[in-house]
């Protein structure tokens, strides 16, 4: 068994226990929370706070973090607030994360003492990287950087707007996930001629798409006998093609994509 | 010809002068707008709030052939609310949030421009914004979002006095264009985010005192005040933030009111909670409560009523009557006796469940929806603040809507503290990651997407409530509407595209893009006999004109 294997089993039991009635107190929150979230919590938990607070979250004294429950923070969106802003008067400084990253940390912070932390697996970037460009086939439609197609939307920058959990469910129903203005569109021009892309920007009078070519197209909906916006996500689902490993490390890839040049 | 003589006579004075000769705005002209149509006196062109002008110098012909005539770029970020006023070739409108500027009307140079300094922390609800100007002789009145009002000297654009109209820490606004009648200057508060206590006042246009005020939400021993339980009424909204209507024959103003406050938890509030949501009828001179008509009862939605209240002389049942027109942000169109309130008739001009129906005193018939599901319309309504029009030419009432918008209601409790958003809840996006409502100051690409909801222009028979034509659109709208009687119906989008419809058919007759939302209505002026017709779009003001 994987360690991250072992993760998510466990995580699959605090779920569980949730469906069958409150047994164990310390698991009643870990159902309330994405298992991709705390994942990437504890990443960033790691990065952020281990520092100060310690991996076991008992680093200062008089703060157990362990415990879940702080009171200048009762609710997630409190938490949430306090982690971007710091707390004034304090050595505890403001944060740059992410809206997705910073509540990846108040998934794990809130279910951190249900896990000895040094054992929460993650997944390996580099191993990600190697899904994506390789065995995952992702840079048949996906790009990042200078590598890979456009005909899908560009990923250089998904992990600086998208979370980890948003993106392990993506990989699973693609659809599911897809943003409506990213659908794929036909149109059927009054010429004749056939166009198939992904939708980039439509109004009233016109729609914009990066063709099958990755051809910028203009199309004046005046020129159109017939178009189709299809909700359907050409992007297949992963859960058969991947292996929960290997599906954690293509996620660990993609929340370390920030962008930028 | 009698202005060319002047100019020859003159010409060494026009160096330095103005072109025109610019008459006093008095309280008459302002009575008899209609009858000067190459001027625009107020918010909404005439006292009667119809946004119908009758220049038909561009008509279904040659709406083809308008071009761009000049371009105001506003040295400012927020959102280009105002409708401009003009008054014999002279420009007066606002940049967002507090400056005025004065141009030819003509060619778009600028006379003087008065910059208004506000306090470094503002605050206000939805965007530091005004919506324009009023004018009396060669006054200017302009309300500011840190609540103090401003009369400004039309020709040198130097303050002449400043009130202060409410307390801004608290949240109180001013982001309505002011309404003058006879000698005041006549506006509401905004703020109904804020936990206010919403009120109207009227100031002396000479000194700027105030003359009356109208408590919007009453307070104990005032009528109205029992449909708030405990002290309820010492935060609940009412709020003013566009500009309503008078009757100079019935001496009434009418305005439409906002939100009870907190916004979305209306089991705090147990109640009709009155005059919020409503339409009230004052005393011009007195301010005193006429009648009120209450559109939304214990509102939970946010359906603030707060549109143009729209006025006109018809038939109805074989009898001519003075009525009000009204498509509210609730999804039902209303026909009200405006001498009294009485409601006449009330129909759903969007798909809508919030309610079932209106009883036969037109209040609804209220279905709350169950938790996590989808309430119709959602909480920026199924119109808003753009103003409507009516066409008396083509009896056809024109409105902006927002069609399949819903959101998902959810309510919390939540303390009042003085200066702080008071709502109680709030109204999600209807799919995941969505927004509840797609911002104002988004960029070029819309992804609000089509899912979310769409817009539309509907002309509405307002003796049946039906749709004679429809005008969809990909993207919600926030555009006013503007009518001439030569009917046409000039509109825009939030996609930036500004478009001339036939007032009768609906069909298309002209548009252009001008890249920027459109969240204001449309005006028209003519100078030197040639008309023109002025938008906000994004950050600028754009005027067209016949191509010469």
């Amino acid at each position: 068994m994987s360690r991250l294997h072992f993760f998510c089993v466990v995580l699959s039991a605090g779920l569980v226990a949730l469906g069958s009635g409150p047994r164990l107190r310390a698991q009643d929150h870990t159902g309330n929370y994405a298992p991709m979230d705390i994942q990437n919590g504890a990443l960033l938990y790691g990065a952020n706070c281990a520092q100060c607070h310690g991996v076991g979250g008992d680093g200062i004294p008089g703060i157990e973090l362990k415990t879940g429950t702080f009171k200048r923070a009762p609710t997630d969106q409190d938490l949430a607030r306090l982690l971007t802003t710091g707390i004034a008067g304090t050595a505890m400084p403001a944060t740059q994360l992410s809206p997705g990253e910073t509540n990846a940390l108040v998934a794990y912070l809130r279910t951190m003492r249900d896990f000895d932390s040094p054992k929460v697996t993650v997944g390996a970037p580099a191993t990600g990287r190697g899904l994506f460009e390789g065995k995952g086939g992702c840079t048949a439609c996906h790009r990042v950087d200078a590598h890979g197609s456009r005909v899908a939307p560009d990923l250089s920058d998904v992990g600086a707007t998208r979370g980890a959990d948003f993106l392990w469910r993506k990989l699973q129903d693609p659809t599911a996930t897809m943003r409506p203005l990213d659908r794929p569109v036909h149109v059927q021009l009054k010429s004749g001629k056939v166009v198939d892309g992904r939708r980039l920007n439509e109004d009233t009078y016109s729609l914009q798409i990066i063709d099958s070519q990755e051809r910028l197209l203009s199309i004046m909906k005046s020129d159109v006998k017939e178009f189709t916006i299809s909700r359907t996500s050409p992007m297949p689902s992963y859960t058969q093609k991947l292996a929960p490993q290997e599906l954690a490390d293509l996620v660990s890839y993609l929340v370390s994509l920030k962008g930028g040049i | 010809m009698r202005r060319r003589s002047l100019v020859i006579i003159t010409g060494a004075l026009l160096i330095t002068a103005p072109i025109f000769l610019n008459a006093q705005v008095t309280s008459d002209r302002l009575v008899k707008a209609a009858d000067e149509p190459q001027n625009w006196l107020t918010y909404n062109g005439t006292y009667n709030g119809q946004r119908h002008s009758a220049l038909k110098q561009i008509n279904s012909a040659n709406a083809k052939n308008l071009e761009l005539k000049w371009v105001f770029q506003a040295q400012s970020l927020g959102t280009f609310q105002a409708t401009p006023l003009v008054v014999d070739g002279i420009m007066y409108t606002t940049q967002a949030p507090n400056d005025v500027v004065a141009l030819d009307a003509k060619t778009g140079r600028v006379f003087w421009m008065y910059r208004y300094t506000l306090p470094s922390e503002i605050r206000v609800c939805c965007g530091q914004v005004n919506r324009g100007l009023a004018m009396l002789g060669d006054t200017l009145f302009m309300g500011t979002v840190d609540a103090h009002l401003i009369a400004i000297d039309a020709k040198s654009g130097r303050p002449i006095w400043k009130t202060k109209v409410a307390e801004n820490a608290l949240g109180y606004a001013v982001t309505v264009a002011p309404l003058v009648v006879k000698d005041k200057v006549i506006l509401g508060v905004a703020g109904g985010e804020y936990g206010i206590r919403g009120f109207m006042a009227a100031f002396d246009a000479k000194t700027g005192k105030e003359v009356w005020r109208f408590k919007i939400i009453p307070e104990p021993g005032e009528k109205g005040n029992e449909t708030w339980p405990g002290n309820t009424w010492e935060h609940g909204g009412g709020s003013v933030w566009v500009t309503g209507a008078y009757d100079p024959a019935l001496n009434l103003t009418y305005w439409g009111t906002g939100n009870p406050g907190p916004d979305w938890n209306p089991d705090v509030r147990k109640g009709d909670n009155l005059y919020s949501d409503s339409v009230i009828a004052l005393d011009a001179d007195t301010g005193q409560l006429k009648w009120h008509f209450q559109f939304t009862p214990n509102d939970g939605y946010d359906y603030d009523s707060v549109q143009v209240p729209v006025l006109a002389d018809i038939t109805w049942n074989n009898q001519p009557r003075k009525v009000m027109f009204w498509a509210n942000r609730n999804g039902f169109f209303y026909v009200l006796d405006r001498t009294d309130g009485k409601f006449l008739f009330g129909k759903p001009f969007i798909k809508l469940n919030w309610a079932s129906g209106l009883d036969a005193n037109g209040r609804p018939i209220q279905t709350p929806q169950p938790a996590g599901a989808e309430t119709f319309p959602g909480l920026a309504g199924g119109t808003n603040w753009f103003s409507p029009s009516f066409n008396p030419r083509t009896g056809l009432f024109y409105v902006s809507a927002w069609e399949n918008y819903r959101n998902i209601f959810s309510k919390t409790d939540q303390e009042y503290q003085a200066g702080r958003q008071y709502t109680a809840g709030r109204g999600a996006g209807p799919m995941p990651t969505s927004p509840n409502v797609p911002t104002l100051r988004r960029g070029p690409i819309n992804t609000w997407t089509e899912e979310m909801g769409t817009g539309v222009v509907i002309a509405i028979d307002p003796k049946t409530g039906n749709h004679e034509w429809r005008y969809p659109m990909t993207d919600v709208t926030d555009s006013g509407v503007l009518t001439t009687d030569s009917d046409i119906v000039i509109t825009g989008s939030r996609e930036g595209h500004f478009h001339v419809l036939d007032a009768r058919a609906g069909n298309l007759l002209w548009k252009t893009s001008l890249g920027g939302p459109i969240s204001s209505g449309p005006m028209t002026y003519a100078v030197d006999g040639k008309q023109y017709i002025a938008v906000n779009a994004g950050n600028s003001m754009f005027v067209f004109g016949l191509r010469d």
